[in-house]
């Protein structure tokens, strides 16, 4: 996997931190180093994360006040808001991995996004069933066709078609980069997709968290919800290269690197 | 060369028509069953109309990409086109343009009766054939990235509704609900304005991303 540094010895040296910067950068695109990059980092986010994640639900569940309004109910904020905010963000994450490997042809990075998928679904999936859960309480129904609720299933439905197509194609390059493509046309319509549910339909509360004259939510509610969101992108993390040091042992095994592993 | 492309097509279609009927049969079929299943009644067919026309025109038009590259693909004549035109691009467009007009501009047609037929009165026809005539070619658009990406896949009709349906949620809110809007005697321009924005967008991406997806197929 050495053929990644090949373009970067035809440029001409460019001053100190650009080119370290470009070195740094050009690390990832090695297999091998981005398996043992994974190997290390992965188990330590992991950690960390579940640490956050107890401390978050704990401080979530019993130091936060209830709400004046919809009680304790309001508590499944602190996953539910989480996972929202991730199905989205991986979304990005595996679109923008995916554009990276169709303009350099870096065989990492749509094993990042392939092993993106999933774990987006996962969540999107968490976000829709806790929601419909504090939809009974808070709104006396499991499911309304709700703006917001509708974009969050229309992500769904992209995310299962885009592993619905990498099932599909035999070969394991022609897959990664249809499904680049794929998810890169999905990217686009996503906005176009959420602001036309929302002018369609819209129950959902506004956002409290992102506002221009600063949050409306108590700081007490905040901070729980602020480390669950850390740990959540620290688990993302850990579980992500979990399956992306399985992709590249699956993608490398006739390579020397691989074997020596597997050796011991 | 597109306007070659075309032409071929053309004479294609007159040769086996099949290719066209098929989705406009399929689109009366669908628009008919609605009465039977929710109600004849004129009144409540009027109230879900626009949904029915629009839900039909949707599945109408995949029914017809399922075919869009697959059998150039196949029987070679796509690398024959790519040799001779050097541009993937303008052969997805040339593609797209007569998937449109072989398939969505007979559907605008049928659409016609198919509002009569559910008792859409006359004063919002301009409306249906407005939000169709902006929709229909935006749905060959986005549709044609599907079909380009799952052409060398055999069986690929489920697996293209499902990566599909999903991008064609915008274009299915605001057909229906120009429809809807000048029913109740509203104006509907905003959503046809949005409908011509989602067009010109369309136009612009969409072609870049079928040929991209085309040439991931083809290497």
């Amino acid at each position: 996997m050495t053929s990644h540094y090949t373009g970067s010895k035809n440029h001409t040296p460019t001053p100190g931190q650009t080119r370290s910067f470009r070195i740094w950068f050009h690390r990832f695109g090695s297999s091998s180093y981005f398996y043992h990059m994974a190997s290390r980092w992965g188990p330590r986010a992991g950690w960390l994360a579940l640490i956050l994640m107890v401390t978050g639900v704990y401080m979530g569940l019993f130091v936060a006040p209830p709400d004046y309004q919809m009680g304790d109910s309001y508590r499944i904020i602190f996953i539910h808001v989480p996972s929202a905010w991730m199905s989205l963000s991986v979304y990005v994450l595996m679109a923008v991995s995916s554009a990276i490997g169709l303009i350099w042809k870096m065989k990492v990075s749509f094993c990042v996004s392939r092993a993106c998928a999933p774990i987006g679904a996962a969540f999107t999936f968490c976000a829709l069933v806790t929601g419909s859960l504090w939809g009974k309480p808070t709104w006396g129904t499991y499911w309304i066709w709700d703006a917001r609720l509708t974009s969050e299933l229309v992500l769904l439905f992209l995310y299962v078609g885009y592993m619905a197509l990498d099932k599909a194609i035999p070969d394991r390059n022609t897959a990664s980069r249809a499904t680049a493509v794929l998810a890169l046309v999905g990217l686009v319509n996503i906005p176009i997709i959420h602001y036309s549910v929302e002018w369609w339909n819209t129950l959902h509360q506004g956002s409290t968290v992102f506002r221009m004259d600063g949050p409306s939510i108590d700081a007490r509610m905040l901070v729980p919800l602020l480390i669950t969101t850390v740990a959540m992108n620290l688990y993302f993390v850990s579980v992500l290269f979990n399956r992306v040091r399985c992709e590249l042992l699956d993608l490398e095994r006739r390579t020397q690197w691989v074997r020596k592993i597997v050796n011991g | 060369m597109l306007i070659a492309i075309i032409k071929r097509d053309l004479r294609c279609v007159s040769h086996d028509l099949s290719g066209t009927i098929q989705p406009i049969g399929f689109f009366l079929i669908i628009t008919s069953l609605f009465p039977l299943a929710v109600t004849p009644d004129p009144e409540s067919l009027q109230d879900i109309a626009p949904g029915i026309i629009w839900i039909s025109a949707l599945l109408a038009t995949l029914l017809a990409l399922d075919t869009l590259f697959k059998e150039d693909f196949i029987d070679g004549t796509m690398d024959q086109m790519f040799i001779a035109a050097s541009s993937l691009y303008v052969i997805a467009l040339a593609r797209i343009i007569s998937h449109w007009l072989f398939s969505g501009l007979p559907l605008i047609v049928m659409s016609l009766v198919i509002a009569m037929m559910l008792h859409i009165p006359a004063h919002a026809i301009d409306a249906l054939i407005v939000s169709l005539l902006l929709g229909t070619p935006t749905l060959s658009m986005v549709g044609s990235i599907g079909a380009a990406l799952t052409v060398g896949l055999r069986y690929s009709g489920v697996l293209l509704t499902l990566i599909t349906l999903p991008l064609y949620i915008p274009i299915l809110i605001f057909g229906a609900s120009c429809i809807s809007a000048d029913l109740v005697g509203l104006p509907w321009t905003g959503q046809a304005y949005l409908m011509g924005a989602m067009l010109v967008l369309s136009i612009t991406l969409a072609p870049f991303a079928t040929a991209a997806a085309l040439r991931v197929n083809m290497s």
